[in-house]
């Protein structure tokens, strides 16, 4: 049945402030990174200024935000995968074995508050003199990724039918066989998923690389920091870096729209 | 095997030898296959999870502080009893902890219902509508921090200058001591909302029409339809809603350290347990205090959680 037409009018103005709501901060935060630090503190130029890109010069130049793009990007591929690796193997079996109680100890990962987790391992990996250096971060972000790797994986393994396999092992092949050659081509799509979410989450992750990283291991949402001083704070510059941030994880975002969607929602129907 | 039969053509290419040519370790691997898939996996988190949450276990019953090489003693449950008798801050940071969690999720739940059962049936537009419920859920928590930082700032943020418009006074935001709470729940029902949104979206849309018709043919209004059809339909994804959104409000961390900074501000303003903790670990390297207040933590939240899958339990079909 088609919806009353008083309804959609209704429906359609709620959605207007709905998308409104949503994306005028994001819209304000890019407008400011263009603004000078001047404009910012003019009022009267809220909307009308003179764009200008000295923020971005700021950010990329003075600020070695590269360096910064460059290791958020590979402790986000390394951490990704690395936990793809070990994840989806484990979640098959899983899935297939209903090891509930082991798939329970992974996903406890979810649960416990990553604090409790960073004193030992800072005591650990100071011991080790690894603390500051890139293993001991794409390690801890493996930590957020591979539990997400594995719920998702379980669920697209248990809605795959085990007839194929089946099959698959009639005709001669072995199961590890059957698991490299059927299984895992079907799964290209779960696959993807939870590597993009993985990936997402490794990206925007803070806490971790706020204790585990050094200078130049750095990644970008700790670096906004260096625009937040003491006394005063670089706003123009703020902006244009959490833009930096936020930008290439949006585009990646709507580009793959589909298999963000599917992650983030996985198992909420199974109930 | 007959002769009448085709050649399956849609079977994969496999070589004939395979089967002969099954060596040793490959038996040995297919038999094991459960654990040799599962083990690798199991054992990182072994060694990076279970070994450090049973440390920090030890470390809450020592007087461990300073220096991670320190000696430290072991003194019983001295720090429980002082960390539970301590209304200065622990038991603030619970109430902030509790009151945060609470408050977000009641609108996040309200509002995400809300929004999704406007997006239920499919309308022109649909797509852009859906983009903008995408971005704030993808957008790097701690620029999002800094995003609102600006907007609410009291002396140069679009928040004031709007309220000014409709002739409101300006508001000190994340800057007032009775203030910076809420307005930091704003920004996590802003950024989180949509999760619940598509969640409840992806629950509302596996459900099946017919007894939606059946209440309609019996003469149901839409909200009763809603109230008694669809909503106890739902239900168990809207419990998984609130389990997932209630463990990460429980330990939300970014925006309130890229808003107050460390300690939750000057005054603890928005200081939650996690905030708590981490300054304790990490600003003061108290870390015998800092594990028992994150044992506790844990325990609060294995409780909701419990209580939580609890009644999902009871209410599943």
């Amino acid at each position: 049945m088609k919806p009353s037409k008083p309804y959609r009018v209704f429906r359609n103005s709620a959605l207007v402030v709905v998308v409104f709501a949503l994306m005028a901060p994001l819209l304000w935060m890019i407008a400011a990174s263009f603004k000078t630090n001047v404009d910012i503190y003019d009022t009267a130029k809220a909307f009308v200024f003179s764009p200008s890109l000295k923020n971005y010069e700021t950010v990329l130049q003075q600020a070695n935000y590269l360096e910064f793009i460059g290791n958020s990007l590979w402790v986000a591929f390394a951490a990704t995968t690395l936990s793809l690796l070990l994840g989806v193997p484990a979640a098959y079996s899983m899935s297939r074995f209903s090891m509930k109680k082991s798939a329970l100890v992974v996903l406890m990962a979810r649960v416990i508050p990553g604090v409790s987790l960073l004193v030992p391992w800072y005591y650990v990996f100071s011991n080790l003199k690894l603390v500051g250096g890139f293993t001991v971060l794409i390690l801890s972000h493996m930590f957020v990724s591979l539990p997400l790797i594995v719920y998702i994986m379980m669920g697209y393994f248990d809605g795959l039918p085990t007839e194929l396999e089946e099959a698959a092992l009639v005709d001669g092949l072995t199961h590890i066989g059957a698991f490299r050659r059927i299984t895992l081509p079907l799964s290209v799509p779960g696959v993807a998923t939870a590597g993009i979410l993985s990936f997402i989450f490794s990206w925007n992750n803070f806490m971790f690389a706020l204790v585990l990283s050094g200078s130049d291991t750095k990644t970008l949402p700790v670096a906004i920091f260096d625009f937040v001083g003491y006394a005063s704070i670089d706003w123009g510059g703020l902006m244009a870096a959490a833009t930096v941030v936020t930008l290439p994880i949006m585009l990646i975002a709507l580009f793959v729209q589909k298999y963000v969607v599917s992650g983030l929602t996985a198992g909420a129907t199974k109930g | 095997m007959s002769a009448v039969l085709t050649p399956r053509t849609d079977s994969p290419e496999v070589p004939a030898a395979s089967v002969d040519t099954t060596s040793a370790w490959s038996r040995w691997a297919n038999e094991h296959r459960k654990w040799l898939f599962a083990a690798p996996a199991m054992a990182f988190v072994a060694v990076l999870i279970i070994f450090p949450v049973a440390w920090t276990g030890y470390l809450s019953l020592t007087d461990a502080e300073g220096s991670v090489r320190a000696e430290s003693e072991f003194i019983g449950f001295q720090n429980y009893l002082d960390v539970l008798t301590d209304t200065d801050r622990f038991w603030p940071a619970v109430w902030r902890t509790v009151l945060f969690t609470g408050v977000v999720l009641f609108f996040e739940v309200i509002l995400g219902m809300a929004i999704a059962l406007l997006l239920w049936r499919p309308f022109r537009g649909e797509k852009w509508v859906r983009v903008a419920i995408l971005l704030p859920l993808v957008a790097t928590p701690v620029a999002v921090g800094m995003m609102w930082r600006l907007i609410f700032d009291p002396n140069i943020g679009m928040a004031n200058q709007l309220l000014g418009w409709i002739g409101i006074g300006p508001q000190p935001w994340l800057a007032g001591q009775n203030s910076a709470l809420p307005t930091t729940m704003f920004i996590d029902i802003w950024q989180w909302t949509p999760m619940v949104v598509l969640i409840l979206l992806a629950g509302l849309t596996s459900l099946s029409d017919e007894p939606q018709e059946a209440a309609r043919i019996d003469g149901a209004s839409s909200w009763q339809r809603f109230r008694h059809v669809t909503l106890p339909l739902l239900m168990p994804t809207v419990i998984v809603a609130i389990l997932l959104r209630g463990i990460d409000a429980l330990k939300t961390f970014d925006i309130l350290y890229a808003t107050k900074g460390r300690g939750g501000g000057s005054f603890h303003e928005v200081e939650t347990l996690n905030v708590y903790a981490y300054g304790l670990s990490f600003d003061y390297n108290d870390y015998g205090v800092s594990s028992t207040v994150l044992i506790i933590f844990f325990l609060i939240i294995i409780g909701v959680m419990w209580a939580l899958t609890y009644r999902k339990k009871g209410l599943g079909r």
